[in-house]
């Protein structure tokens, strides 16, 4: 009997300890692992900067390296190594550097595929003004959130007839509704006053008009944060003209690719431009979003600003924002001073020489 | 033309009664022959009773029945052979009579200048955007934008000095679109090879009037490859015909940030629908905004003016504040494709004199001015220059 409710008790204590939140788990553990995917051309070295800058904060991230090249799994069905897609799904977080998107290697890009193994649904990507970074924009302080996975680019085209090609555009009311609950909660965890659709409704009346009404239906849920709509062509507008008015915009794919490129334009450029991939099960990868830039790889040339600033994102969204604004003051301090920067930032510094000046930088903080 | 001048010489020679029939045919013939050879300008409608032109005219929502109010106050002053026929559309009604009206007139007349029709949101989604109407019934494939830096107004990018060629009638505006299944909508987009070519056509006929270097071709071949694959070979096919202008082509969001950063590397820009649209307002937003830029849609046999980014401006309508200088330049445009040259330079110069030298600007400028502030200085120009005019 008494033997019962010990088992009971004990269970009931195991299963508490089992539904802890993720942010909650990291203390649990103290040292969080994170699988990192250094990728092709500049990435190796890249990459070994944060390691190193990650080091000199002392956060509490123990790295997991793995390699995506695709393989062809049983049924002749292309997919990512089994190793790498177990330590995903252990560690829930990674940190990716630039893929080479081979042409003929029969397989599609690797982005796409990790896409679609970890239904990474929201692409976020925050773009915040540079000081030190001069561009003939400044106090830019927005977020793009993109839904990553129907849209335009389903990829399903048909020939109708020789000389007429038909591409659909894919919008289901269930993604819909997971982007903009997705976009709210955003909003509500980093504390930013609005949120705005943005659309086409206008001309696409129903597919356009499904995505909207879903994000109406999500701001009645959130009423803390500002909802507005705004045709894409305003925004567009808008957007160059005063950047300054926009906080975070949630959109559906296509309008996302060209939004957030505009908006990395006006901060700088994909060199300096930190991305997050949400997807479901609480998988998160960051990346950097730039090209390989195989001319200037192994020459220690490159920037790890973007990819430094995609693991300070990273580290927020575990929680650790300590670090997070450590290693984030770090780096923009060093760019301001303008004395250590790469050749991309207008500068003559080597990689190497940019990493250690933040890591003295961090150094000298504590 | 060989047979236009051989069958005059030949007239010549013939007996007088022959001379008058045949003399008729070949100047017909040689019209035909005209014609065919230069598509970007097309014949203008024959002007009727007496000399003066009749244009439709469509006021639209917002700022638009305002601004072309002014539009007509300095046509009036300057005296233009113009005369406007007003077509009302109310965008509140479900039938589409006042839509038809609209286009049956721009077809008896064959120019029209407009304002933007609302799309209101509270209609079923099967009525479609009446401005998409317009532009597919008749036909206006070309959408052409012409960016300028203007040296009075304040913007963060000089010289830029863009034109944008935008395919209007296909592409993802096909308002094609179905939901198979509940939660599930499809929207078709249609990329065809003879539109492709058109518009591609088009843009180099245009580039080599011009006097353009580089025609640049807009598009998202890496992930649609069908469609825009089609496009960018159409664009291709048409680019090696004219070997005296430069082609390239650039995928559209890395375009969209060479525009924030460096812009003045652009010439002529081609591309489908919804590209189009994105690009053009980037563009008009970098040379100071949606009140300066004007915009033509032409077709084969119509041409239809109005602004560039087609804003409905209701937050501002009947405010007196609304900048009157696109709906003006759109005018101009709409009297060169009349032939009627002349006063299109001195609206136009009016215009910009008061934009530049008088810098007298509306508030989305800065400037402090009100729309009738700034006609009334357009006007004073017109009548400085010492043309005959009506009174102030």
């Amino acid at each position: 009997m008494a033997g019962k409710a010990w088992r009971s008790a004990l269970s009931q204590v195991v299963g508490a300890l089992k539904n802890e939140t993720p942010q909650s788990r990291t203390f649990i553990r103290g040292i969080q692992t994170v699988t990192l995917i250094p990728g092709d051309g500049i990435g190796p070295e890249i990459s070994n900067a944060v390691m190193k800058i990650f080091e000199a904060a002392k956060a509490p991230i123990r790295w997991e390296e793995r390699n995506v090249t695709a393989i062809r799994g049983p049924g002749g069905k292309w997919m990512i190594p089994p190793d790498a897609k177990e330590s995903m799904d252990k560690n829930k977080i990674g940190l990716k550097g630039p893929l080479k998107t081979p042409i003929a290697a029969g397989h599609p890009s690797m982005n796409l595929l990790l896409r679609k193994t970890f239904d990474l649904y929201a692409n976020v990507r925050p773009c915040v003004s540079i000081e030190g970074y001069q561009t003939p924009y400044t106090d830019v302080n927005l977020v793009t959130i993109r839904e990553n996975t129907e849209g335009e680019y389903s990829g399903i085209e048909h020939v109708i007839v020789d000389g007429v090609v038909q591409s659909i555009k894919l919008i289901t009311e269930q993604a819909s509704k997971r982007i903009a609950e997705y976009a709210f909660e955003y909003a509500r965890n980093n504390q930013r006053a609005s949120v705005t659709a943005v659309h086409k409704a206008n001309i696409m009346r129903m597919s356009d008009g499904l995505f909207l009404r879903k994000c109406r239906e999500a701001a009645e849920k959130y009423k803390d944060v500002k909802f507005t709509e705004m045709y894409l062509d305003t925004v567009c507008l808008n957007m160059v003209q005063d950047p300054t008015q926009f906080d975070v915009l949630v959109m559906p794919n296509l309008y996302g690719d060209i939004l957030s490129d505009l908006c990395a334009g006006l901060i700088g450029g994909l060199g300096v431009t930190p991305s997050g991939n949400i997807g479901a099960n609480g998988v998160a990868i960051f990346e950097s979003v730039h090209g390989t830039a195989p001319d200037i790889a192994g020459k220690d040339l490159a920037n790890p600003t973007a990819l430094l600033l995609s693991a300070v994102m990273m580290l927020r969204h575990m929680g650790l924002h300590g670090h997070a604004k450590k290693i984030e003051s770090a780096c923009f301090d060093t760019i301001r001073d303008r004395k250590v920067l790469t050749k991309d930032l207008g500068g003559n510094s080597k990689c190497s020489e940019f990493t250690e000046a933040i890591c003295q930088r961090m150094k000298d903080m504590d | 033309m060989a047979a236009h001048s051989a069958v005059l010489s030949a007239s010549k020679i013939m007996n007088p009664f022959w001379v008058g029939r045949l003399g008729n045919t070949a100047k017909v013939f040689g019209t035909t022959l005209i014609r065919h050879r230069n598509k970007t300008s097309l014949t203008p409608p024959p002007a009727k009773y007496g000399g003066r032109h009749t244009v439709t005219l469509i006021p639209g929502d917002g700022i638009g029945p305002e601004l072309l109010n002014h539009v007509r106050e300095v046509f009036r002053f300057t005296c233009v052979p113009v005369d406007f026929e007003m077509v009302n559309v109310n965008s509140a009604l479900e039938t589409d009579d006042d839509m038809n009206n609209a286009i049956t007139a721009i077809r008896r007349n064959g120019v029209a200048l407009k304002g933007n029709i609302e799309t209101k949101h509270t209609l079923p989604a099967s009525v479609k955007s009446r401005n998409n109407v317009l532009r597919t019934s008749l036909d206006l494939y070309a959408n052409v934008m012409h960016c300028q830096s203007l040296p009075g107004v304040q913007t963060r990018h000089k010289n830029i000095d863009i034109v944008i060629i935008r395919e209007n009638t296909e592409g993802e505006y096909s308002s094609l679109e179905h939901e198979s299944v509940s939660g599930v909508v499809e929207s078709l987009k249609i990329i065809t090879r003879n539109n492709s070519i058109r518009i591609a056509d088009y843009a180099f006929k245009l580039a080599r009037e011009r006097g353009r270097r580089r025609v640049t071709a807009v598009h998202k071949a890496n992930i649609m490859k069908l469609g825009d694959g089609l496009f960018l070979q159409c664009c291709r096919e048409v680019a090696s015909g004219y070997p005296d202008i430069t082609f390239d082509s650039m995928i559209v969001d890395n375009t969209t940030m060479q525009l924030v950063s460096k812009p003045q590397q652009f010439d002529v820009m081609v591309m489908p629908n919804l590209y189009g649209n994105v690009v053009s307002n980037v563009c008009a937003g970098l040379v100071g905004g949606p009140g300066l830029v004007p915009g033509a849609n032409y077709g084969r046999d119509y041409a239809v003016f109005e602004t560039a980014t087609r804003n409905t401006g209701k937050s501002i309508a009947e405010k007196n504040i609304a900048n009157p200088t696109a709906m003006l330049l759109a005018s101009c445009l709409m009297l060169d494709h009349l032939n009627l040259n002349d006063y299109a330079s001195l609206i136009r110069n009016a215009v910009l004199t008061t934009m530049n030298e008088t810098r007298l600007h509306t508030a989305d400028l800065g400037g402090q001015g009100t729309t009738s502030e700034v006609v009334q200085s357009v006007m004073r120009v017109i009548q400085s220059k010492g043309q005959f005019t009506a009174e102030l």
